[in-house]
This record gives C-alpha cells, sequence and structure tokens, in this order.
C-alpha cells in the first residue's frame, strides 16, 4: 500500500532527474555528404561522444545539391536546422561574406591551426579569419597505366604535358579490347566538366573574365583549349564521353577501360582499394599536364566543415568541428579503418607520418598538388577573381552550369567549338551585365 | 443450320487470335511501366562496378549493399516516419474531404462546380514558389523537422484530389437510398456512417489508397522540411547518392527497402483498388 501510495512521488522525482539529465544533453545536427570520408565520419559517433559526454550527434545525409539548396534555405531563413554544414572552398567566402557562417577567431591552443595547409587554409577565410575548418582536400593529377606505358615503350616525364597527352592517348586507345586512350570529364555542370575544362583553359593561357570581369570565353586560349578537348575526348575518350563525370570515370578506369585519366587526387585512395579497383598493381601518378603554362593546372577543392550564424549550439558545433579537423581525428581513422583512408590534404603533420606516407605512395604527389594550386593566381594573364576551376562569385554556379552544357554539346558533335565558345560568351555576358559587374 | 455450324468455329477462331495479341501487348505495356522498377531491383544485387558496367541481366547477385545500406543507417527510423505521415495525413484528409465531398454531392450550390475547380487549381502552383513562406511560417511555429508539420503539409497537398475523388464517388451514389434513409427517421451523422460510408466503402478505400501512395513517394516537402527527426524514406534513399564515389548499387538497394511496404500494400489491396477505381463507371 504504501509502495503504491508512494509512486506517484517517486516517478514524479524520476522523470525529473530524467529531464534534468536530457536538458544537459546538447544534440547537434550535423549535415553532410555521402563521401567515404563523411562516412568513416559518421561511424566515428561513438568515439566522439565517449569523448564528450555532454554532446550528442545527429547526421542529415544528402544529396550534394539538395544539401547545399536545403543549407542555403534554411540560413538565409535562420531556420537554424543545422549546427554543422559540410560545404566546399568555393561557398565558403560567399557565405562568409553575407554574414551566414560563424567565423572561427577563437580556435583552441591544442588546434594547432598552424599545421593546416597554408593553401587551404586561404581558401576558407575571410578577410584572414576561418570560416570553416578543413575536413579533407584534393587537387588534381594524371593516373595512368603502368603496363601499357611499358608495353608501348613510354617513359613518363617529371612533368608531362597535354601535347604528349595526345599522342599517348593515340598510340593505346584500342591496343586492348574496350580501352580508351583517355578518360575526362564530359558530364554538364560547374562542378563536373567545367572543373576540369577550368583547369585545360588556365594552362593553355586563357581566363573567365578579364580584370575588368569582361568575360573571355570566346578568346584564342579558350577556343584552342576546347577544340583540343573536344579532339582529344571524342577520338580517343570512352563512346559516351559526355556522360561521364569523375564517378563514371572511376569505375572505368578501376576497371581497367582507360589508359590515363586526369582527376581529382582524391581517386587515390579508391583506386588502391582492392575491393574496388582492378588496376591496384599496375597505377602509375603523375601531375595533371600543361600546355602554355603551368598556372592553373591543377584545381584546389575542400570539403570543410562550418558553423552557420543561425545555430544554437555553436558551442558545441565547435567542439564537433575541432574534433572532426583534428590530428587526433587523422590518427583515430588511421589506426580503425587503415592509413589509405586518412581525410588528405588538409595537415602538413598528417604527410610527416611515416605510416600515412608508407601505405599510400601518391602522398607527395597531394600535398605537392595542393601546395602549388594558388586560387589567387591562377591564370597567366591576372584575373580579378579567386579560384582555380571555378570563379569565386555567387553567379559561378549558374554560369558555370551553362557553359558547361554548351560545352557538351561541342562535345557530342550538336554544335562546333566556336559556336559553343560564341553561345556561352553571350549568355555569360547577359548575367555578368544583369548582376551589375559590367555595364549593359 | 450448315452456314451457322461453318461460321461459329471461325468465329472462335478468330477470338484466341485477338485475345492473344490483346494480352500480349497489355503485357509489353505493363512490362514498359515496370521495367525501371524491375532494373532498380536488379540492380540493388549487383557490386558498385557492376552496377555501373555496361548494362546486363547476367550477374552473379551479392547482398553486399543490402548490408551495407543495413549498417549505415536506421531504415527503420526513417520507415516509421513514411508510415506516420503518410497513414497520419490521409486519415486528417479523408476526416476533412468526407464532410466537404457529401456537401457539395448531396447540397450542391451554384459555386459547387467552381468551388471544385478552385481547389484543383492550388495543384497547378509549383511547390517551391511557396517554400519560403512556408518554411517561415514552420520555423516560427515550431513545425520545422516534425511529423506533425509533415502531415499538415501532406493533408494540405492531397485534400483537393480527395476531394475530388469522393465527391464523384458520393455522386454516384443513388440519392434515393439516403432519401429513403432520412424518411425512416435517421439523423445527417446516422445518414452519412450508416448509408454513405459503407456504401462508397470501395471508393473511399482507393481514394485513401490513393492519398497513402502519393505521401509516401512525396519528395520535394520531406527533403526540404525536415532534417534528422521526421526525415520519411525519401530522404533516406537521398542520402546514398555521392558526388564523390560509386554508389548506384546502394542507392537501389535502399531505394528497392523504400517502396517495399507500399508495393506489398498496393499487392494486397489490388482488388479493392480496382474496384474502387471503377466504382460507378459502368451502371
Amino acid at each position: 500500500m504504501r509502495l503504491v501510495r508512494h509512486l506517484p512521488v517517486t516517478t514524479l522525482a524520476a522523470a525529473i532527474a530524467v529531464a534534468g539529465q536530457a536538458q544537459a544533453q546538447t544534440e547537434i545536427t550535423v549535415a553532410t555528404v555521402n563521401n567515404n570520408d563523411m562516412v568513416i565520419m559518421q561511424s566515428l559517433t561513438d568515439a566522439f561522444e565517449q569523448a564528450h559526454p555532454d554532446i550528442t550527434l545527429d547526421w542529415v545525409v544528402l544529396e550534394e545539391n539538395v544539401l547545399r539548396q536545403r543549407m542555403t534555405t534554411d540560413i538565409a531563413t535562420g531556420g537554424g536546422q543545422f549546427d554543422v554544414m559540410t560545404i566546399g572552398t568555393y561557398e565558403v567566402p560567399i557565405w562568409a561574406e553575407r554574414g551566414w557562417l560563424e567565423p572561427l577567431d577563437s580556435l583552441p591552443d591544442d588546434y594547432n591551426e598552424d599545421d593546416l595547409l597554408a593553401s587551404v587554409r586561404d581558401g576558407l577565410s575571410l578577410d584572414g579569419t576561418l570560416h570553416a575548418l578543413p575536413f579533407y582536400a584534393e587537387s588534381s593529377m594524371m593516373y595512368y597505366r603502368t603496363d601499357l606505358f611499358e608495353q608501348a615503350g613510354i617513359e613518363m616525364p617529371e612533368q608531362p604535358t597535354w601535347a604528349q597527352v595526345r599522342d599517348w592517348a593515340e598510340q593505346l586507345h584500342g591496343s586492348e579490347e574496350g580501352l580508351a586512350g583517355i578518360c575526362l570529364r564530359g558530364k554538364p555542370g560547374w562542378g563536373e566538366n567545367m572543373a576540369f575544362v577550368s583547369t585545360l583553359v588556365n594552362t593553355f593561357g586563357g581566363r573567365w573574365f578579364d580584370e575588368q570581369w569582361n568575360p573571355e570565353l570566346n578568346s584564342e586560349a579558350w577556343n584552342n583549349a576546347i577544340s583540343f578537348y573536344v579532339d582529344l575526348l571524342s577520338n580517343y575518350g570512352p563512346p559516351g564521353a559526355s556522360s561521364n563525370g569523375f564517378n563514371e570515370n572511376l569505375a572505368l578506369f578501376s576497371r581497367g577501360n582507360c589508359a590515363m585519366w586526369v582527376d581529382a587526387t582524391s581517386a587515390a585512395g579508391k583506386l588502391y582499394d582492392e575491393s574496388e579497383s582492378d588496376v591496384v598493381g599496375t597505377l602509375g601518378f603523375a601531375p595533371a599536364p600543361i600546355a602554355e603554362t603551368p598556372k592553373g593546372s591543377h584545381w584546389l577543392w575542400s570539403w570543410a566543415l562550418a558553423i552557420p550564424a543561425s545555430s544554437e549550439h555553436k558551442e558545441a558545433a565547435q567542439e564537433f568541428i575541432t574534433w572532426a579537423t583534428s590530428e587526433e581525428y587523422i590518427e583515430l581513422v588511421g589506426e580503425t579503418n587503415g592509413w589509405t583512408s586518412v581525410p588528405p590534404g588538409t595537415r602538413e603533420s598528417t604527410y610527416a607520418n611515416e605510416q600515412y606516407t608508407s601505405a599510400a605512395p601518391f602522398a607527395g604527389f597531394v600535398l605537392n598538388a595542393i601546395k602549388e594550386a594558388d586560387p589567387t593566381d591562377s591564370s597567366l594573364e591576372p584575373n580579378p577573381y579567386v579560384g582555380v576551376q571555378f570563379v569565386g562569385i555567387p553567379e559561378f554556379q549558374s554560369i558555370g552550369t551553362q557553359v558547361g552544357q554548351t560545352i557538351a554539346a561541342a562535345l557530342t558533335g550538336d554544335t562546333s567549338v566556336e559556336q559553343a565558345l560564341d553561345s556561352a560568351q553571350r549568355a555569360t555576358e547577359r548575367t555578368m551585365q544583369r548582376a551589375g559587374y559590367i555595364e549593359r | 443450320m450448315t452456314t451457322h455450324r461453318n461460321s461459329a468455329p471461325a468465329h472462335t477462331r478468330s477470338l484466341p487470335v485477338r485475345q492473344l495479341v490483346l494480352t500480349l501487348l497489355g503485357w509489353s505495356i505493363a512490362l514498359i511501366i515496370f521495367f525501371p522498377i524491375l532494373w532498380m531491383v536488379l540492380t540493388g544485387f549487383k557490386t558498385e562496378t557492376a552496377a555501373i558496367a555496361d548494362p546486363s541481366f547476367l550477374f552473379s547477385p551479392t547482398l553486399e549493399s543490402y548490408q551495407e545500406v543495413q549498417a549505415r543507417s536506421g531504415y527503420a527510423r526513417f520507415a516509421l516516419n513514411s508510415i506516420a505521415v503518410a497513414f497520419g495525413s490521409t486519415f486528417l484528409a479523408l476526416l476533412i474531404a468526407i464532410p466537404s465531398a457529401y456537401a457539395m454531392a448531396f447540397l450542391p450550390t451554384k459555386r459547387t462546380k467552381g468551388t471544385l475547380l478552385w481547389m484543383l487549381s492550388t495543384k497547378m502552383l509549383p511547390p517551391v514558389g511557396v517554400l519560403v513562406p512556408i518554411y517561415l511560417i514552420f520555423r516560427d511555429v515550431g513545425l520545422l523537422d516534425t511529423r506533425t508539420g509533415l502531415i499538415i503539409i501532406y493533408t494540405l497537398m492531397n485534400l483537393p484530389i480527395v476531394v475530388w475523388m469522393l465527391y464523384t464517388f458520393f455522386k454516384d451514389m443513388p440519392k434515393d437510398i439516403l432519401e429513403a434513409g432520412r424518411m425512416d427517421g435517421a439523423s445527417t451523422l446516422q445518414e452519412v456512417f450508416f448509408l454513405l460510408l459503407p456504401l462508397t466503402l470501395p471508393g473511399i478505400a482507393s481514394t485513401g489508397l490513393l492519398s497513402v501512395i502519393l505521401s509516401w513517394n512525396e519528395a520535394f516537402w520531406s527533403l526540404n522540411l525536415t532534417s534528422s527527426k521526421a526525415a520519411p524514406l525519401t530522404a533516406y534513399i537521398a542520402s546514398f547518392s555521392s558526388p564523390e564515389g560509386l554508389f548506384w548499387a546502394k542507392l537501389s538497394a535502399a531505394s528497392t527497402m523504400a517502396i517495399a511496404p507500399i508495393l506489398i500494400l498496393g499487392w494486397m489491396t489490388q482488388k479493392q483498388m480496382v474496384r474502387g477505381l471503377t466504382f460507378g463507371a459502368v451502371k
């Protein structure tokens, strides 16, 4: 009887205790994409929560474009749905300038900010203040099949040129059944074909805009670069190259269907993974080829973790992003998932770690490529923008995608290169006029 | 007699040929419609590299993708959200639509037709046009990332179609039966519950099913208004796409798991659905 009488009181006390505990817990929502490195981060949730018992992590994983749109809506309306966002080098300075991202000017001392690679850190800063922390970074480089090169008696120089690449592609194309001389991105999109095409234009001596923001898409350098690209890919590329993006080319190269491939350095880890790749034993790599100038011949991109200004749990969010981008995290991934799986390209200490450099023979190349890529000086002639494979202005997403579509049309033979570039030039001029960069 | 006897076999001979052609045509159309789903199910049993290789029916099936999809995210949480939201919104929509369709079918005014058309016109607006206002309202009333929020949106989204369908079913019901009930002293509520609803049940069931399916498959609002807690299966599928990495097999496995419950429900209730959709078609 006594127990029954006391039951409500006991229950109430227990409920208060549970509620109190729940209040002490801060739940942060992390929005991210489904890349391998992010999947690993998600799988290490327990490790973070054990080290930070007062914080729990809630994950939202979305398709890249959906995520970008979702995050933009949320920040612009102050929705506060996310505490940590995964964004790229392109968005960080633009969003930071609009006051959408929390400046990260009070990072803990043990975070060792100076250990971050300078080019990567600069890409995520506005006026010298970091607005996002780099999770992993990449540049671009060339992958090739060493067995085919040996058979054909070709020796890879320290720095290949595009003219050499064309000769090799011609020589190797079709030498095995279903073998393409070269695989390159053809799928339209500012982050797909235009990432590669922009580096090609840079090294052919072109630029997106002159110093007064006038587009230069029908210049001689663009024409040379795009004519070269269309000729190379339509003669020595795989069938249906205009629908191949990073993923499709990764599949082709890892099945042994390409003699050469120029793309993101982040593919190296996947190509060295025996469960996914048939070319582990015959994989060679070289710097991205150059033509007129080495400037801007390889890109710089990083996936970074940022805290939106609308977050209500900024302190806990900072705890998390400093953990996920720390030396300690990189060590943890190396130990739990193997050293080829660590997020590359962010810290000097990663490349000083012998366990990593011996497990990942491509490490030195990647480090050099990232260090050499200079987003503030990416073309032969001076330009007004920041970015190697993109132009750091909000209008670039639509410009890049539109130009990407016209170039894909030239690749499929629907239009000539001249027509494609003329129409791209007109469309870009209109966008730049409407946005007020140039006069009508 | 002879003529008749001669013509009869000719008649029966032509019938099977015609039937055969029609059956073949029916099956071909069904196969074309079903093919993307079949391909998705098959892709779910391939490896990632086989999924992206040249299309082929010949491959050694593997459960690799299903295992990975299972290991990586809580399917059950997303599925529960889908069930709650799809059935919750359908229940709410029927609750509102039955009285309004009753009023429009049995007590029409000169503006009934106009009202019906106006209701349907709300479906003509692209949803993205009202995203920001709805997002702001949801933010202010605390409905972002809640099942209640999605139930409200889906109810509003499906209401015009539900009212329209119920209206046509109710209209086809003979008025005399209701009048007979009224003569026997039935109140309006009794009339609805004991006469109208039992008699139009196949129609109501198929309307409800359609509403469940539409809510289950809806992706725009669910992706934009939820983040982690109320995210349904459409968000679960979206999480398997990757900008850097192969994902077709995993995406197909996740999609197969996402449509499985609604496919089974559709299979189990196909008789009612067909009966409901053709209800009143032939008098």
